[in-house]
C-alpha cells in the first residue's frame, strides 16, 4: 500500500483515497459472486468460516471480506511474516481442504488462532478498499457500531478503530465524527477485540468517503449572515434562520453534515461556575466549534489568532458580563433556553439561576457564600 | 418492585433491614442512590415545597419512613410506591448537597459505583451522577467525568431510565467545590492518583460493618475535610495543557479540516489559560 508523501494535504489526501478504492476492481459484485461459488469444507453446515466468525458474540463489527480479496497475493504483502501457521491459516478461512502433510500440526487451537489473526489483518486492509467501505456503511446505517456516548453528541452514530495498526496492543475503540474522540465500547465482549483489525486509518477514510456521514467543523452554514463577525456572540436571531436553510460547508472536502455543538456548562445551583474558581471549566475547548467557516479561518496553521484586536474586545466584553451574580433577577427554566445556551460560543458568561437556590442544610450556606464570591 | 405488606408494617428503627429505604437502595437499577438519613428526612424544613411536587405527600412520606397505617396500604399500594419513589428522589437530590450527603457519595465515588469514562484518553476515570434539569420528568440521569468535564449517558439501560433530578445539576459541581483536591489531574493513570488519596476511605469503608453509625459519620466527615486541606491549593489555570487529545489521521497524517477545528480549538483554550493566568498575576 503506498503512502501520501508528507504535508499532504486535501488534494493528496484525495488522490490516495482514489488509490484505496480502486484497489479491488469491481467492488460490490465481487462479493456476491463468491459467496454463490463457494462450497462448505466442514459437511455439516453450509455456513463459511467467515461468515462464522463474523457472527461469533463480540465479532459484531467485522464485515466479511471477500475472499476474491484474501485470495489476490497482493492485498497480502507483508503479512505472511506476521502470522504463523501461514498456509495453514489461509486454508481455514478460505475452507480449503488441508493438504495431507499439514496434518501434523499438534493442536487445531494454534491454526485457529493463526486464522483470526490473518483474518482480522486482511480485514484492516479490506475495509479501507471500497468494497470493504460498502460493507462498513451498510452496518453504520444500521446501527451496528453504536452511538456515541457522550450526551452532547446527541446520538452519533460511531466506527470501530484501533489505536496502532500492529497487533496485540490494544483492543478495539470506537470513533466519534461529531466530537473527533474515542471510546471504549459499552459491551465487554469488545475486550477480546484486537483494535489492529480495524486500524488507526479507516474511520477518517470512511468519513472522507462518505461526506454526507461527516458532521462539519463549525456549528452554522457559511451563508448565514452575522456567523463571521462577532466569535463568542451568536445572534440569537441566527440560530433559527439557519435551520430553515439547509446546511453547506464551502469546503467540499470537509464534512457536509450538521454537528451537534452543543457543549456543557457545568453549574451551581443555576449559575454558571465561573472559569476563575478552582473547580471552573477547563476542558470546553474540546468539544467546542466555531460559528461558522470564517470563524474557523481565524486561526492560522501555527495555531495563532489572526486577529488580537478583536480578542481584546471580546476580553472587555466578558468582563463586564463577569458581573457577582446577584445582579441578575431569577428566570425561569424551560426547555427552550436550555436548548439556546449551547448554541452559545463562549460557555463562560454568567447565566441566570434556572431556580430559585435551594441549600437546605445549615452546614453548606458558608460553602453558599464561597460559591457566591467565586461565581 | 413488590414487597410483602409484613415488611412494611415491621418496618421500624430496630428493624432497620426492612426499611422501605434499605427496599429501595437494594432495587436493581438504583445502585447510584446513596442511603438519606431518616434524621434528615424526618426534619421537616429540610422538605420544604416538596408537597406540593408530590400527590399522597403525607401517606408517601410514611411510606418511606415505615410510619404507613396498614389499612390504607392496599388501596393506594401501587400508586402511593409511585409517589414514594418520586418524593424519595426529591429528598436524595437536597440530601447529596448537603455536608454529610457528600461525604456519603464520596464514598460511593471512592467504591466507582457510578462506573467509569468511556473516552479512551480519560483513563478509567471514575464518574459522578448528575441531572440537566432539576425539575422531575424531563431527563433521565447523565455521569460526569471530572478529567474531561463532559456528561454522559449511562451503558446500561436500567440506570437510563433513573430520573436526573433525583441527583440535580449541581451536584459534581458542588462536590469539587468543596473538596477541590478531589479534582482528577487532567493526565496520568487514575489508580495511582487515587491511592494518593484513597487512606481514609478505605478506613471508612471498614468501618461500616460496624454500628454506631454517628461516629462513624462523624469521623469520616473529617477525614475526608482533612484530606481536603492538601493538594487542592494548587492552581488549576493551566491544566487543560496537559490533557491529551486523540488525533485523527489517515495513513499516519492529519486530516486537513480535522486538524484546522482542533488548531482553533486548542487557540480558544490557549487564550483561555492566558486569560486565567492574568488574573492569578493580579492576586
Ligand atoms: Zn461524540
Ligand atoms: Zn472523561
Amino acid at each position: 500500500m503506498s503512502r501520501p508523501p508528507p504535508d499532504v494535504e486535501e488534494e493528496q489526501l484525495e488522490l490516495e483515497e482514489e488509490e484505496a478504492v480502486s484497489g479491488t476492481g469491481e467492488g460490490d459484485e465481487i462479493m456476491e459472486e463468491a459467496e454463490e461459488g463457494y462450497t462448505s469444507s466442514t459437511p455439516t453446515s453450509t455456513l463459511t468460516w467467515i461468515s462464522w466468525f463474523c457472527s461469533l458474540p463480540g465479532h459484531e463489527y467485522f464485515c466479511e471480506v471477500a475472499e476474491d480479496f484474501i485470495e489476490d497475493d497482493f492485498n497480502l504483502t507483508g503479512l505472511n511474516s506476521m502470522v504463523p501457521f501461514w498456509k495453514e491459516a489461509m486454508e481455514m478461512v478460505l475452507d480449503v481442504e488441508p493438504d495431507e502433510d499439514s496434518s501434523k500440526i499438534p493442536d487445531v487451537s494454534i491454526v485457529e488462532a493463526s486464522a483470526e489473526l490473518l483474518y482480522g489483518l486482511v480485514h484492516q486492509r479490506f475495509i479501507l478498499t471500497r468494497a470493504g467501505l460498502q460493507a462498513m456503511v451498510d452496518k453504520y446505517e444500521n446501527g451496528i457500531f453504536g452511538t456515541c456516548p457522550r450526551v452532547y453528541c446527541e446520538g452519533c452514530c460511531v466506527v470501530p478503530c484501533g489505536r496502532s495498526d500492529l497487533p496485540g496492543l490494544e483492543t478495539v475503540k470506537l470513533f466519534c465524527p461529531n466530537c473527533n474522540d474515542i471510546y471504549t465500547p459499552p459491551s465487554s465482549r469488545f475486550q477480546g477485540v484486537d483494535g489492529a483489525f480495524f486500524g488507526t486509518t479507516f474511520p477518517h477514510l470512511f468519513f472522507q468517503s462518505y461526506r454526507e456521514l461527516a458532521p462539519a467543523p463549525f456549528k452554522r452554514s457559511g451563508v448565514s449572515p452575522g456567523s463571521s463577525l462577532s466569535p463568542g456572540r451568536s445572534p440569537q436571531s441566527g440560530s433559527s434562520s439557519s435551520r430553515q436553510s439547509p446546511f453547506v460547508n464551502p469546503n467540499p472536502h470537509g464534512g457536509q453534515k450538521q454537528p451537534a455543538s452543543q457543549v456543557y456548562v457545568p453549574r451551581i445551583y443555576g449559575f454558571k461556575v465561573n472559569e476563575r474558581s478552582k473547580n471552573g471549566p477547563r476542558m470546553q475547548w474540546l468539544r467546542m466549534r466555531p460559528d461558522g467557516p470564517v470563524e474557523l479561518d481565524m486561526v492560522d496553521w501555527r495555531g495563532r489568532w489572526l486577529d488580537d484586536e478583536e480578542y481584546e474586545e471580546e476580553e472587555v466584553e466578558e468582563e463586564e458580563d463577569d458581573r457577582p451574580m446577584e445582579d441578575f433577577d431569577p428566570v425561569v427554566d424551560d426547555e427552550e433556553e436550555e436548548e439556546e445556551e449551547g448554541e452559545e460560543e463562549d460557555g463562560m458568561e454568567s447565566r441566570q439561576p434556572s431556580r430559585a437556590p435551594i441549600y437546605p442544610d445549615d452546614a453548606l450556606r458558608g460553602k453558599v457564600k464561597a460559591v457566591r464570591q467565586l461565581v | 418492585m413488590l414487597r410483602g405488606v409484613d415488611d412494611v408494617s415491621t418496618g421500624s428503627d430496630s428493624d432497620y433491614s426492612n426499611s422501605w429505604i434499605s427496599w429501595f437502595l437494594s432495587s436493581k437499577g438504583n445502585e447510584y442512590f446513596c442511603e438519606v438519613e431518616e434524621d434528615y428526612i424526618l426534619d421537616r424544613f429540610n422538605l420544604t415545597g416538596l408537597n406540593t411536587e408530590v400527590s399522597n405527600y403525607s401517606q408517601a412520606l410514611d411510606l418511606i419512613t415505615d410510619n404507613l397505617d396498614d389499612e390504607i396500604q392496599d388501596e393506594l399500594r401501587g400508586t402511593l410506591d409511585v409517589q414514594a419513589r418520586l418524593l424519595y428522589g426529591l429528598i436524595h437530590a437536597r440530601w447529596i448537597v448537603t455536608a454529610r450527603g457528600l461525604s456519603k457519595m464520596i464514598e460511593k465515588y471512592k467504591r466507582v459505583d457510578f462506573g467509569r469514562c468511556p473516552r479512551v484518553l480519560c483513563q478509567s476515570q471514575p464518574l459522578l451522577p448528575v441531572g440537566l434539569s432539576d425539575v422531575p420528568y424531563e431527563k433521565s440521569v447523565k455521569l460526569y467525568c471530572g478529567r474531561c468535564e463532559d456528561v454522559y449517558s449511562p451503558k446500561s439501560s436500567r440506570h437510563g431510565s433513573i430520573d436526573g433530578a433525583y441527583f440535580g445539576t449541581s451536584f459534581p459541581h458542588l462536590l469539587f467545590l468543596v473538596y477541590p483536591n478531589l479534582i482528577p489531574p487532567k493526565v496520568g493513570p487514575v489508580d495511582a492518583a487515587a491511592a494518593l488519596r484513597n487512606g481514609g476511605v478505605v478506613a471508612g469503608a471498614g468501618a461500616e460493618a460496624e454500628g454506631a453509625r454517628r461516629t462513624r459519620r462523624v469521623r469520616e466527615d473529617s477525614e475526608v475535610e482533612g484530606s481536603g486541606s492538601g493538594v487542592g491549593e494548587a492552581s488549576t489555570a493551566s491544566v487543560a495543557l496537559k490533557a491529551e487529545r486523540y488525533r485523527p489521521r489517515i495513513y499516519g497524517f492529519q486530516l486537513h479540516e480535522t486538524a484546522k477545528l482542533q488548531r482553533w480549538q486548542e487557540a480558544t483554550r490557549d487564550r483561555q489559560v492566558a486569560r486565567l493566568e492574568a488574573i492569578e498575576d493580579l492576586n
